[in-house]
Parts: C-alpha cells; sequence; structure tokens
C-alpha cells in the first residue's frame, strides 16, 4: 500500500481487526523487564563482592535468591542463569 | 521527558527510544505497549501456537531490551522489531518437528501475504495514533477488542445507537488521516 492510496472503510476495518492486543498479562511482563534486569544487577553486584554467596548462586540460585532477599520469579532466574559465568 | 500523565500518542518512535536508553521506566512501558501488538500479530502470522507466541513475545522485548543500546538509527526501531520477531518465530517453528518451517513454495507465500496484511495495519494503527483519544478508543474497542456496541455503551455511559454512529465518524476520520500520512511504515523485512 503506497502513500495516499484510497482505501474503503470496510478493507480499513479488516486492517484494525489485523492488531487485536496481546494478552494482558504477557504486556505486563514484558513492561516489568526493567525491574527484573535491576533485580539481577544488585544480585550479581553481592555476587561480585561475596565470593560465598557467588558459590551458594552458582550451586542454589534460587535457594540464593531468597536467602538474599528476593523472589525466586522465574524471569530473575532466567536473566541470572543467562548472565551468571559458568561453574 | 517525564513521567506519568505524559501523552505518549504525541510522542515519536525515536523519543520512545531514547528515553528507554536514559532508563526512564515509563518509556519502556510505553515502547512495550507501542509494539506488542505489532509483535504479537507476528507471531500470529506464523501461525505459532498460544505456548510459542508468548515465549517468543518475552524474548522478543527481552531482546529489545537488552540491545536497545546497539540500535543506529532510532527511527529504524520498527523494522528491527520486526526482523527480530520473525528470526524468533522461525527459530521456534524449526524447533518444532510437527510445524516445519515454510518453504519457498505456497505456505511461503501464504506467509508473506500475512506478513503484508500486518505491515499495512500497523500503518493503520499509526494513523489511528493521529485522531482523538475518543475516537481511538472507540475504533479500538469495537475492531481489535471486538467489543459490542452494547458492551461498550455501557463502559462509556453512552446509547448503543450513539456508538454506532461515532464509530462511523471516527472511521471517516481515520480513513482521512490514512490517506493523508506522510508515508507507509516500514516493511518488517524479510527474515
Amino acid at each position: 500500500m503506497n502513500e495516499n492510496t484510497p482505501m474503503d472503510e470496510v478493507r480499513l476495518a479488516e486492517l484494525l481487526r489485523e492488531l487485536p492486543p496481546a494478552p494482558e498479562a504477557w504486556l505486563q511482563a514484558a513492561q516489568e523487564r526493567p525491574a527484573i534486569a535491576r533485580a539481577a544487577d544488585q544480585v550479581l553486584e553481592l555476587a561480585e563482592a561475596d565470593a560465598e554467596f557467588r558459590r551458594t548462586l552458582i550451586a542454589d540460585l534460587e535457594d540464593a535468591l531468597r536467602t538474599a532477599g528476593h523472589e525466586p520469579d522465574p524471569r530473575l532466574v532466567e536473566t541470572l542463569r543467562r548472565r551468571l559465568p559458568e561453574g | 521527558m517525564t513521567g506519568t500523565a505524559m501523552d505518549w500518542a504525541a510522542v515519536s518512535d525515536a523519543e520512545v527510544v531514547r528515553a528507554c536508553r536514559a532508563g526512564e521506566d515509563a518509556a519502556w512501558r510505553e515502547l512495550v505497549e507501542r509494539f506488542s501488538r505489532y509483535v504479537y500479530a507476528i507471531a500470529r502470522a506464523h501461525r505459532l501456537d498460544e505456548s510459542d507466541a508468548e515465549d517468543v513475545f518475552q524474548e522478543t522485548f527481552t531482546r529489545i531490551y537488552e540491545h536497545l543500546g546497539r540500535l543506529r538509527d532510532d527511527d529504524a526501531i520498527r523494522p528491527w522489531i520486526g526482523q527480530l520477531t520473525r528470526r524468533l518465530c522461525i527459530d521456534r517453528l524449526r524447533a518444532a518437528v510437527r510445524d516445519p518451517v515454510p518453504d519457498d513454495s505456497e505456505e511461503r507465500g501464504e506467509l508473506d501475504r500475512r506478513m503484508i496484511a500486518v505491515d499495512e495495519a500497523v500503518s493503520v494503527q499509526e494513523a489511528l495514533r493521529t485522531l482523538s483519544a475518543d475516537c481511538r478508543e472507540i475504533l479500538d474497542r469495537f475492531f481489535c477488542r471486538d467489543q459490542s456496541y452494547n458492551t461498550i455503551g455501557e463502559l462509556l455511559d453512552l446509547p448503543p445507537g450513539t456508538i454506532a454512529s461515532r464509530i462511523s465518524r471516527c472511521l471517516g476520520k481515520l480513513r482521512t488521516a490514512y490517506e493523508g500520512r506522510s508515508g507507509p511504515a516500514p516493511a518488517s523485512g524479510e527474515a
């Protein structure tokens, strides 16, 4: 479709229907991404400063998160798994 | 750019991107809101099931968040998101034996047709953003959210007959805005 192409209103309506909203829960989860990233930053900073915590984190991530006062949200766990160094 | 009460409808994509890079949470929420339908529509165009579509949706926004700093042209955010989403959809299809990636055949042509419709729909959504909040809401509720005259009437405290005439009037305005827009939306590009 080019600029200024005439468009009848039936087609316009069809095209509006092409973009329904994504499920609200998906949207909210994606919108919380910065908060998850900040939580991951905090945990990694702590791991940087505390070798014992780092070892616990690598051995049992979810338990280490609880100990550090974070709910082991699956997105936080996934983010940390990606960012943690191996072993 | 500040916070909570701002009318993001008047803010360009590039400005939203810059505000996201500056760490504004409100801008990130707007970016997700603004592109969520596009990402969802691309996943639907690839005929992903709901679970795979959700994974692609979340992975797309995770990558956008993590790689926004690498975007060279802030105005190119939409085609970048389009390409990223398509790539993730294709990866997902490849990983699922049940649903092979469309090849050069008819299926591929069908996918391309669906993607063209998505890109055309994005242009219509961009024209919609230029209308009044009232028109945006009523057209969105009726066409995109598939709400009935009665439901919309109850929500907006208006009689159904008024809803019908407003939809008609707003559709006319949308048509004018669409035909007078400054240019087509960039396509999402090939996978």
